[in-house]
């Protein structure tokens, strides 16, 4: 079971193109996820102080919650977003990010997941994500 | 502060706006442009590419692509709002709120337009919707807020 979701997640961070532009990664620790979003120089959004962009959080914040869906159960096609709403808490600096996700609640069609980000410490998050999320469970799965 | 504005130096807005394109690594990894620009209003693009396809299957821009343009082009309204009432434009986004109202056609450059509807001395306030052919038929739609970073004594001085 847990091989089938390390292979779902693998084939969705290697299959989509803009995890790639991000180039973020993911690590399981049994059922635990964590994204990886290393420093780059084309994500910076602020050259001055430097700060990763505001829009590059919030969309690696995106995409953990749809890699922690992808986890959960096999889909016929990506969970599609909804609406997402995007607090930010510090600046990101040009430091490795890291975000992990919270899926609240289930549905049969919708799903609601939280997700956060930090930097140097878990305890100080850089920005956090409500999202709704929709999902096409399988024919296997439905 | 309902004082009518001045006519903005038309450099300075223009210089804001190649900044907001150019000056900024991660627009200029997305290929953004600025499409028009008047105080608390601007309008930017972002091409379609193939590394930013978010759905390998249908070919649909990510909608990572969209939030950053949405955040980037909001800024830029309040921005030129800030920059022209108070010679400051330098922001932090507080939160920023996107409905994704339907996917966006592939293969079509998507257009991004934001309105600071309101400047207070700290925060600016703006709507924006994104869309591909009809400014109508938004793809995406957005709520944000952004905190002026200069220092409020600076801020007072200036007007």
């Amino acid at each position: 079971m847990s091989e089938a979701r390390e292979t779902r997640l693998e084939r969705l961070l290697a299959d989509v193109p803009y995890m790639r532009f991000l180039g973020m990664t993911a690590d399981l620790a049994g059922d635990e996820m964590t994204a990886t979003l290393p420093f780059s120089h084309h994500l910076v959004g602020n050259p001055i102080l430097p700060a990763l962009h505001g829009g590059v959080i919030g969309a690696f914040l995106e995409m953990t919650a749809l890699c922690q869906l992808i986890l959960l159960e096999p889909l016929r096609r990506q969970p599609r977003t909804i609406d997402v709403t995007i607090e930010y808490l510090r600046p990101g600096r040009a430091l490795t990010t890291y975000a992990r996700a919270d899926v609240r609640k289930i549905g049969r069609r919708i799903a609601n997941v939280h997700v956060e980000a930090w930097q140097e410490a878990r305890a100080q998050p850089v920005a956090a994500l409500r999202g709704h999320f929709m999902l096409s469970p399988s024919e296997a799965a439905a | 502060m309902t004082s009518t504005p001045s006519t903005p130096a038309l450099e300075s807005l223009a210089e804001l706006g190649i900044r907001m394109a150019q000056g900024t690594p991660q627009a200029l990894a997305l290929g953004f442009r600025t499409v028009s620009a008047v105080p608390g209003e601007a309008v930017m693009a972002v091409p379609w590419r193939e590394d930013l396809v978010g759905d390998p299957q249908s070919g649909v821009i990510a909608g990572g692509v969209i939030t950053t343009l949405l955040d980037h082009v909001c800024g830029m309204a309040v921005s030129s709002l800030a920059l022209q009432a108070r010679g400051v434009s330098s922001l932090a986004t507080l939160d920023l709120r996107i409905d994704y109202t339907r996917a966006a056609e592939p293969r079509r450059e998507i257009f991004a337009r934001a309105h600071c509807y309101k400047l207070t001395a700290l925060i600016g306030f703006v709507r924006a919707a994104a869309w591909e052919a009809d400014e109508a038929d938004p793809v995406a739609t957005a709520q944000a807020a952004f905190a002026l970073t200069s220092a409020p004594s600076q801020l007072g001085a200036k007007r």
